[in-house]
């Protein structure tokens, strides 16, 4: 492999203790991510997909196990320091958006560049034009609850690519969307993926998978399948030129 | 450090946006906070608005007089007797006590003696004799025409300064200067009318009548000597001890006390008067400040309380920020800030409550008018932020030790 290692899993485990029982929604997973990688997450629901993607995204602790980013062990790391990476490597897209309520379209785009140290002009500039990439351009000065689904879910993805994050994860990004904002959506994280972004993406659907360059597959928290597809790669070029 | 100022600047802008997104609910927040704060300004300002003007009026009688009255113990008071200052004692002192000026008799007429008429109206008011010197000792100025001097005195004129109040009091028309007056049914010209000198606790400082002290004495007449109280100023105020023990030594003799006597007499000086008069006002101020610090603390638990419910309420709003990258600290700073602003907010409001009730009150009742010193606002608005601060930390501690994961999942 020429690419990269940006994040590197070993025997990564989640266990949840409930009562007497014990659960693991994760189990032993290894696995290595490259820069560049443009990486489906598929399995039934309850497989452990969110958990993964919590994990990775360092919202969770493991239970067992080791998960680096860019070389450092994650787990030997302060609040502070996870913070910091939450907000400069990671952006998150969420399964059901995580919007802040009171906060417009346009102050929740900004606001991960507030941790940043960004001063407020360079903060809107930046949000606005994160807004615009995603078409809601119009839209900014909208509360939550005064857009459609499909609007908060891009200014989800928006609030996560404002901050040019190292990885972007996306949990179930296209869930609550029609198939045109989906297609949409899709064209935008090929395009991501061609300026050398690393995406990683929970999906139901098969035809999302299919637009991935590498799916893996979780079973009751298992790693049951990671298949790399390299004709895919080069068809993904003429695909996007087709959209 | 430039990274700390933004911190608190983003702080400042949250802390706003918080608030006023949830206007009527910040209000109740800081409604303790308003009310104490108003209770303490509304009373110190009319405290401090009184207090000043009577040491204003203290300072106009200079401190180097001394007042002496007759003094008679309760339990004698009871047995009829009654203690008295007489002329005597005024020649006494006015020729023995070295060191001393404008000594100065003063009677005053009571029940029928009280009673003035004029041109059929008649009325009463407060009917001192005293000698040409009182003016000196208590800086009444006639605003028209004069006061009596040492020769209407001697020569027992009858002849009268009046009060500002009298003239509207009995109604005495056109330039009042050398009409006359009934006083205890005798005529009297009158020669001077003071200044005005306003109203103190509802009580009128300018109804008064002045006549000289030996026309006074006359007028008395009769078998008894009239009780008088007698005040003179100290040329030096380092001797003013001494001649107190001297004045002291003197009336004692003349009264002729036994060794275990007590004195017959009281010696006062205005010092002292303002002494007590401050100690009066200090410890005005301390209660109040307990109430106000009671008071203070149970706002202070109120905010706490809804500021500990609205941590839970926006549980998850802060894990969605801790997602996006703010640390322990970031979330810590938001909520210190949100409850210190929120403090200052309810200091503020209650400030102008304060001091507006201050000023209806003493407009209401008469009394000097409001002032609240810079110390007042001062520790008011330390007060609201320190509040803020102690009982901001176990909310905004609460909040900044959200687990990131289990907060996103609160429902
Ligand atoms: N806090 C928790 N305590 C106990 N069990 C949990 C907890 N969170 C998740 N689980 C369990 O872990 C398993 C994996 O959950 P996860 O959310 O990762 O599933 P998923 O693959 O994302 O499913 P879906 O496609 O429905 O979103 C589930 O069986 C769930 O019940
Ligand atoms: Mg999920």
């Amino acid at each position: 492999m020429s690419k990269e290692t940006i994040i590197q899993l070993r025997d990564l485990s989640k266990r949840y203790i409930m009562g007497t029982e014990e659960f693991y929604a994760l189990e032993g997973i290894d696995l290595d991510i490259h820069l560049n990688d443009y990486m489906a997450i598929v399995g039934s629901s309850g497989s452990g997909k969110s958990t993964l993607m919590n994990l990775l995204g360092c919202l969770d602790n493991a239970s067992r196990g080791e998960y680096k980013l860019k070389g450092t062990d994650i787990a030997s790391l302060d609040e502070t320091h996870l913070a910091n990476i939450r907000n400069q490597e990671i952006g998150f897209i969420f399964q059901n958006f995580n919007l802040l309520p009171r906060s417009s379209a346009l102050q929740n785009v900004m606001q991960p560049l507030i941790y940043r140290g960004i001063p407020l002009k360079e903060r809107k500039q930046r949000a606005e034009r994160a807004l615009t990439t995603v078409g809601l351009q119009d839209r900014m000065l909208h509360l939550p609850n005064q857009l459609s689904g499909g609007q908060r879910q891009r200014v989800a993805i928006a609030r996560a690519l404002v901050t040019d994050p190292a990885i972007l994860l996306a949990d179930e990004p296209t869930g609550n969307l029609d198939s045109a904002t989906t297609v949409e959506i899709m064209a935008l994280f090929d395009q991501l993926h061609h300026q050398g972004q690393t995406l990683i993406v929970v999906t139901h659907e098969q035809d999302i998978a299919d637009h991935c360059h590498r799916v893996i597959t979780l079973k009751d928290g298992h790693l049951v399948s990671d298949k790399s597809n390299k004709s895919l790669r080069k068809k993904s070029a003429q695909d996007s030129a087709n959209v | 450090m430039s990274n700390l100022k933004f911190k608190l600047t983003e702080g400042v802008r949250s802390a706003a946006h918080s608030i006023f997104a949830h206007g009527f609910r910040s209000f109740l927040t800081t409604l303790g906070i308003i009310i104490g704060v108003a209770s303490v300004i509304a009373v110190v300002s009319v405290v401090q608005g009184f207090s000043a003007n009577i040491t204003q009026q203290f300072d106009g009688m200079g401190t180097n007089v001394i007042n002496i009255d007759s003094y008679t113990p309760r339990k004698e008071r009871l047995q009829g007797v009654r203690a008295k200052l007489t002329y005597d004692d005024y020649l006494e002192i006015k020729h023995k006590v070295p060191g001393v000026s404008h000594v100065t008799p003063t009677v005053r007429m009571w029940g029928s003696n009280a009673i003035i008429t004029y041109q059929g109206e008649s009325s009463s008011s407060m009917i001192v004799g005293t000698a040409s010197t009182y003016q000196k000792l208590n800086t009444v100025y006639p605003a028209d025409g004069r006061f009596f001097n040492r020769s209407d005195d001697n020569s027992r004129r009858r002849v009268a300064v009046l009060g500002p109040s009298v003239i509207s009091k009995i109604d005495i028309k056109g330039d009042p200067i050398g009409q006359h007056i009934g006083v205890s049914g005798e005529w009297f010209k009158i020669i001077g009318v003071a200044e005005k000198r306003g109203k103190l606790f509802g009580f009128d400082q300018d109804d008064f009548i002045l006549l000289p002290f030996s026309t006074t004495r006359a007028l008395l007449g009769g078998a008894e000597e009239p009780n008088i109280t007698i005040s003179l100023q100290v040329d030096e105020s380092s001797q003013l001890e001494q001649v107190k023990q001297h004045i002291k030594n003197l009336l004692r003799r003349s009264h002729k006390l036994g060794k275990d006597a007590a004195d017959d007499f009281e010696i006062a000086t205005a010092d002292q008067m303002l002494d007590t008069f401050d100690a009066i006002v200090g410890s005005t101020t301390l209660v109040l400040g307990g109430i106000v610090g009671i008071s203070l603390l149970v706002g202070g638990i109120g905010i706490m309380n809804i500021m500990l419910v609205s941590v839970t309420e926006r549980t998850r709003e802060i894990g969605i920020q801790k997602a996006l990258g703010a640390t322990r600290f970031d979330i810590l700073l938001q909520f210190l800030i949100e409850a210190v602003f929120l403090c200052l907010l309810g200091g503020l409001i209650g400030l102008l409550l304060g001091f507006g009730a201050g000023s209806l009150i003493s407009n209401l009742t008469g009394l000097p008018s409001a002032t609240v010193p810079g110390w007042a606002i001062f520790l008011s608005f330390g007060f609201s932020a320190g509040i803020g601060l102690i009982f901001g930390i176990i909310p905004a501690a609460k909040a900044a030790n959200l687990d990131p994961i289990d907060a996103l999942r609160y429902e």
